[in-house]
């Protein structure tokens, strides 16, 4: 459905932040793009999403290709058309618009008349939305914020969901209910999931593949259940030790492992 | 209170027209973080375009009626924010807010400059729009032409509120006011919300622009300075509120018409009308210093 061949991503014509990148999302599955800080995971994304352009970056190498089509030159607004929809890092709400002109706004694409049914819908999705319908968003507390934010999604009927860390900031069950619910629009409406995220070891028991990246490059991929037993994601992403139990912090000496694929 | 109606009307009157014109000036700020030194200018082009169709000797096909006039008038001024979009905004993407303000006190001369070349500085005869004959209401005595004025400002005013508050377009256009990059990633165009803002910026000034010339019997180039008179009333109602550039508009008006009736006559100070805007300006700054209605910085604890 969308594959990525080998992009390279400049940023101000000078700073190389992807180098090389590839990576594949098949049709209905979660993929989890994993890894540690500025490794480019949202660059990825925004790269997917035609919002570079307005923070001086480019994709000078490399072709995005999503159902056949290459988008890597496309602007915003065609690729949202086209049915890819990225919802942001830090939720990035409307704050002075109520939930509902929130979710309108969201449908802006479309010219057709379900939009009161997929607002409908939406609310079946997170009842705590249709509360606040009529409140200015940017009073609600992070988790509601996050619920709009992927309803809002919702609302322009994507065909594929970019999340950027829908987990950020949010107390841990929250963060069950939303990822619970990133599951079921996954699995009932059929929207295709690419998710960024920091929170490794709930990507991993969401997903159906998994990318990690670092520097700028994908260093491993592979089914999440593998991903899961490997020994570096375990070591590195999970902080498990050999067995199943988390690791004791005094009991780490040093860094005697090295990720293999540094080198 | 001897000629209470007669002064509420006109300083209503008087508040609709403010509030157009700002309401021009506030959705450019608005959407673009741009203050529109041009307000007036935009204002100036349109009235003088209305003129010509209707008015000036020597124009083929002369004289047009009203409607057509108007109408014509009020597609240039589309015109001219679509245009300005595409030569001014568009190319200076990503430079400093300042040098964009700094471009629309170019722009506000170079229209001047063009409106003067084609008609000239002097003072000319504006016909009228409306029928001027004396209405007898609740027993005062008005021209008709103000209750026109009155209530085609009033009734632009009560359609563009609804457009912003409901429509599709409205909606994305305050959505791309609060956050542009989250606007453009839900496929809302910005360059396109930026040339509606300043394409309705231009027919809201033109046609309050109208009202003006209407009422004075004739216009000249200092017509443009209503595009500075009207900072009074988007600093007091609020650089980027809607309602607030309706309300901060009607108070104005108000002001001016009630002291210029009952204050200048009493106090003996001639041209008190003029003053006190600005006088209330400061109160209200050093009160509430985004203005009335401003858009409050929402912070969450």
């Amino acid at each position: 459905m969308l594959s990525i061949n080998n992009i390279e991503v400049i940023y101000n014509d000078v700073i190389l932040v992807l180098k090389g990148l590839s990576l594949e999302v098949r049709e209905g599955q979660i993929v989890a793009l994993l890894g540690s800080n500025g490794a480019g995971k949202t660059t990825t994304l925004k790269s997917i999403s035609g919002l570079l352009k307005p923070e001086n970056g480019a994709v000078t190498d490399g072709t995005i290709e999503f159902m056949g089509q290459r988008i890597d030159r496309r602007d915003a607004a065609d690729i949202v058309r086209m049915g890819i929809f990225q919802v942001m890092e830090g939720r990035r709400v409307f704050e002075h618009l109520t939930v509902e002109e929130n979710l309108r706004a969201g449908s802006y694409i479309r010219r057709d008349r379900g939009v009161k049914d997929d607002i409908e819908k939406v609310y079946a999705y997170f009842p705590r939305l249709r509360e606040r319908r009529h409140q200015k968003s940017g009073y609600m507390s992070g988790g509601e914020q996050q619920m709009l934010a992927i309803g809002r999604a919702l609302m322009a009927r994507p065909t594929m969901m970019l999340l950027d860390e829908p987990s950020l900031g949010l107390a841990p069950l929250l963060v069950q209910e939303i990822f619970g619910i990133i599951q079921r629009i996954n699995r009932d409406e059929g929207v295709t999931i690419l998710l960024v995220e920091q929170n490794a070891r709930l990507a991993l028991s969401v997903a159906d593949y998994g990318y990690l990246m670092e520097n700028g490059r994908v260093v491993m991929a592979d089914e999440t259940a593998k991903l899961r037993d490997n020994a570096d994601v375990r070591e590195f992403y999970l902080g498990l030790g050999a067995g199943d139990t988390a690791k004791s912090y005094r009991s780490i000496k040093s860094y005697k492992r090295r990720k293999r694929w540094l080198s | 209170m001897p000629n209470f109606l007669p002064l509420l009307i006109t300083g209503l009157m008087n508040g609709a027209i403010y509030a157009l014109v700002a309401l021009g000036f506030v959705l450019i700020y608005k959407a673009t973080d741009v203050i529109n030194f041009a307000q007036g200018e935009l204002l100036l082009v349109g009235v003088y375009v209305t003129f010509a169709l209707v008015a000036e000797t020597g124009f083929p096909l002369r004289p047009w009626p009203w409607p057509l006039a108007i109408a014509a008038a009020l597609a240039v001024a589309v015109g001219l924010g679509v245009l300005i979009e595409r030569l001014v905004l568009r190319p200076l993407i990503g430079e400093p807010i300042i040098s964009v303000i700094m471009v629309t006190i170019g722009l506000s001369q170079l229209l001047r400059a063009i409106v003067a070349a084609f008609f000239g500085t002097s003072q000319r005869a504006f016909p009228p729009i409306f029928p001027s004959h004396v209405i007898e209401l609740f027993g005062t005595r008005i021209t008709a032409d103000r209750l026109w004025a009155l209530g085609i400002a009033g009734l632009l005013l009560l359609l563009l509120s609804l457009f912003f508050r409901f429509s599709t377009t409205g909606i994305a256009m305050r959505a791309a006011a609060d956050d542009q990059q989250a606007a453009l990633s839900m496929g809302i165009s910005i360059k396109r919300v930026f040339a509606i803002a300043w394409s309705i910026a231009a027919v809201v000034a033109t046609i309050g622009g109208l009202l003006v010339a209407n009422n004075n019997g004739g216009i000249n180039t200092s017509l443009g300075n209503i595009g500075l008179l009207v900072f009074p009333v988007v600093i007091l109602g609020g650089l980027d509120s809607i309602p607030g550039a309706i309300i901060g508009g009607i108070i104005i008006g108000m002001i001016e018409s009630f002291s210029a009736g009952y204050l200048n006559v009493k106090l003996g100070l001639e041209g008190l009308e003029s003053v006190l805007p600005y006088v209330l300006l400061i109160i209200i700054l050093m009160i509430r210093p985004y203005g009335l209605f401003g858009r409050e910085i929402i912070e969450r604890v």
